[in-house]
């Protein structure tokens, strides 16, 4: 975990070199997702609720994925730009060095510009909470909190998923986007509003509706069932069969030349 | 230790012609080759040795090294170094290498080459007492002194690589892996690079495995030479013995005053111009002080030397005898 940290004072210290560059990318990220967030706004203005749900409501769930989406993205980067470290070879520096691969993949890259996109989620959190008329007792919270961890555990095992993927391919595989950033546009509204087949995908294939839609039914109110508090950690099972693929494919793995 | 034993590895290769209708072509139905890269290797490497691995582009060479150190994993074939299998105990393996990969950085590129170091110390785990010992080591042999506190990216190619060295030696590894060392370093830098090497080797004990396309490496390096090609080992014995095989000839180059040279028995003039003559001979035909006498006998040389094939012809012709 020390090893961690100094890691990413590296990349840090790193990335810190092209200040000027950095606050572009952040800032991009923020009016990147401020955009989806009008999106949402100009549409409730005129519409009210959609499926029963209202805008407060939408834009609770849309906070709670985009901060996932943002952490993952900010921490698991490595995974996401996994087909560059294969392409470049630094994946045989990895290979060569006493760590967990794992690890070393994480601390490849971390994309602190990323905080652009969290500070979103954070400001639409901040004007949710209130306005969503949730009382905030202590099972609320922690509902709100797995939400936003089983949220890293899916989003993470979706790159890392990708990551395995590449091995056999070389090149990224643009189809993988539609779960990974895909999840995110998805994940704006609860699934249930794209109906009963994309939901059933979402919950048994993609576990995204798990650590989204159905523990949202608890938080705002609609159901009592207890258990959907503790549904989102389903979302870590999840990282069991891709942590296994990427395995595969590491030891199918084939290098490049010279 | 290192031995390996009848080592093989295939790789599969798609294959399309040129051209954007094949491209179509190839998202639908892919023609795959196999590609033999390394085929029955086998060979043993003591402690201690300095060994320089040779061959053309493609012949195996990175890839015996990437199975050395765990990256690749073979298809068949026995590899233990220490005693340890690379690809199935990595990490203890990887403890006791340092690679470097002449083409590839392992420093942070943004950040001081001390950062680096400081990092790959904590990767390593050394203890702080031993990193010091070792770093004002490195840092005094390879004269790295003013360079390391500047971000890797401002470096120059050759202190980069002095730099890279350092890094992979910082964990005191037992053994060595150089994959093209000196590629595109200038003569100093080269110099430098070897001398440091020697020096490793020779206090150390450092086993070190070299492979380069420079000759003038392994002529100053190794005793002994491996050479692979289309992934066979093709031979495996000292440098005088590769030398040996092709010495008999000798190139005399003559600066003389006088005439043109007459033709020879028993000598190829294969240059002559404005007193300046190239001149082959067969040491089993005629010795070189006959073929000195028979050249003064015509003319006044002004200044003459013998040469003996060098090693770069040596090793082409190999590549010719062996058909690769």
């Amino acid at each position: 975990m020390k090893l961690y940290f100094k890691y990413v004072a590296m990349l840090l210290k790193s990335q810190m070199q092209y200040k000027a560059s950095f606050i572009m990318t952040a800032s991009g990220q923020f009016l990147v997702s401020f955009t989806a967030f009008l999106g949402i706004y100009f549409m409730f203005s005129r519409f009210h609720t959609v499926k029963g749900f209202e805008f407060s409501e939408i834009l609770l769930c849309f906070s709670i994925v985009l901060m996932s989406f943002s952490v993952t993205e900010c921490f698991v980067r490595g995974f996401d730009v996994f087909p560059r470290l294969i392409q470049s070879g630094n994946l045989d520096r990895i290979l060569v060095r006493p760590r967990n691969e794992i690890f070393q993949v994480l601390t490849s890259n971390i994309e602190f510009s990323r905080i652009g996109r969290l500070l979103q989620a954070i400001l639409m959190l901040i004007y949710a909470i209130p306005a969503s008329g949730i009382i905030w007792t202590l099972d609320k919270i922690l509902t709100a909190f797995l939400m936003v961890t089983g949220g890293i555990a899916v989003f993470s095992s979706l790159f890392v998923l990708y990551a395995g993927f590449s091995f056999f391919t070389i090149e990224g595989l643009e189809f993988m986007n539609i779960f990974t950033d895909g999840s995110r546009e998805f994940g704006k509204y609860p699934m249930s509003i794209y109906g009963e087949g994309i939901l059933k995908f979402f919950t048994y294939v993609i576990p995204i509706a798990l650590f989204q839609y159905y523990p949202l039914l608890y938080l705002i109110g609609r159901s009592d069932n207890i258990g959907l508090i503790f549904l989102p950690l389903m979302g870590f099972l999840f990282m069991i069969p891709c942590y296994c693929f990427f395995k595969f494919g590491l030891r199918k793995y084939k290098s490049t030349g010279s | 230790m290192i031995e390996l034993k009848n080592i093989s590895k295939t790789f599969k290769v798609a294959k399309r012609n040129a051209g954007f209708s094949e491209a179509v072509k190839a998202l639908f139905k892919k023609d795959y080759t196999y590609i033999k890269a390394l085929q029955d290797i086998s060979f043993t490497i003591g402690d201690g040795e300095m060994v320089g691995y040779i061959g053309p582009n493609g012949a195996g060479k990175s890839s015996t090294i990437k199975i050395m150190s765990g990256i690749l994993t073979p298809d068949s074939g026995e590899c233990v170094i220490n005693g340890r299998i690379p690809w199935k105990d990595r990490i203890r393996h990887v403890k006791e290498i340092g690679v470097v990969f002449g083409q590839r950085s392992q420093l942070w590129w943004d950040v001081p080459v001390i950062d680096s170091f400081e990092l790959i110390r904590d990767i390593y785990n050394v203890a702080e007492p031993d990193y010091k010992k070792t770093l004002a080591q490195l840092i005094e042999l390879l004269n790295i002194c003013e360079i390391v506190k500047t971000p890797a990216r401002q470096l120059s190619l050759g202190q980069r690589m002095r730099c890279e060295i350092a890094a992979s030696l910082l964990h005191s590894p037992k053994i060595l892996f150089l994959d093209e060392p000196t590629i595109g370093l200038d003569a100093v830098s080269k110099i430098a690079v070897r001398d440091f090497i020697k020096t490793i080797n020779r206090e150390n004990k450092t086993t070190v495995i070299l492979t380069t396309h420079d000759m003038q490496d392994i002529e100053a390096l190794t005793e002994r030479i491996l050479l692979i090609g289309k992934g066979r080992i093709l031979l495996d014995g000292s440098l005088s013995e590769l030398k040996m095989r092709n010495s008999s000839h000798k190139t005399l180059t003559v600066d003389y005053t006088g005439e043109k040279l007459p033709e020879y028995e028993n000598m190829s003039v294969i240059k002559d111009l404005n007193g300046h003559a190239e001149i082959i001979i067969d040491t089993n035909l005629m010795t070189v002080s006959q073929a000195i006498s028979d050249i003064s006998a015509n003319v006044e040389i002004k200044d003459i030397s013998v040469a003996g094939e060098t090693i770069d012809k040596t090793v082409v012709s190999l590549y010719k005898e062996f058909n690769i």
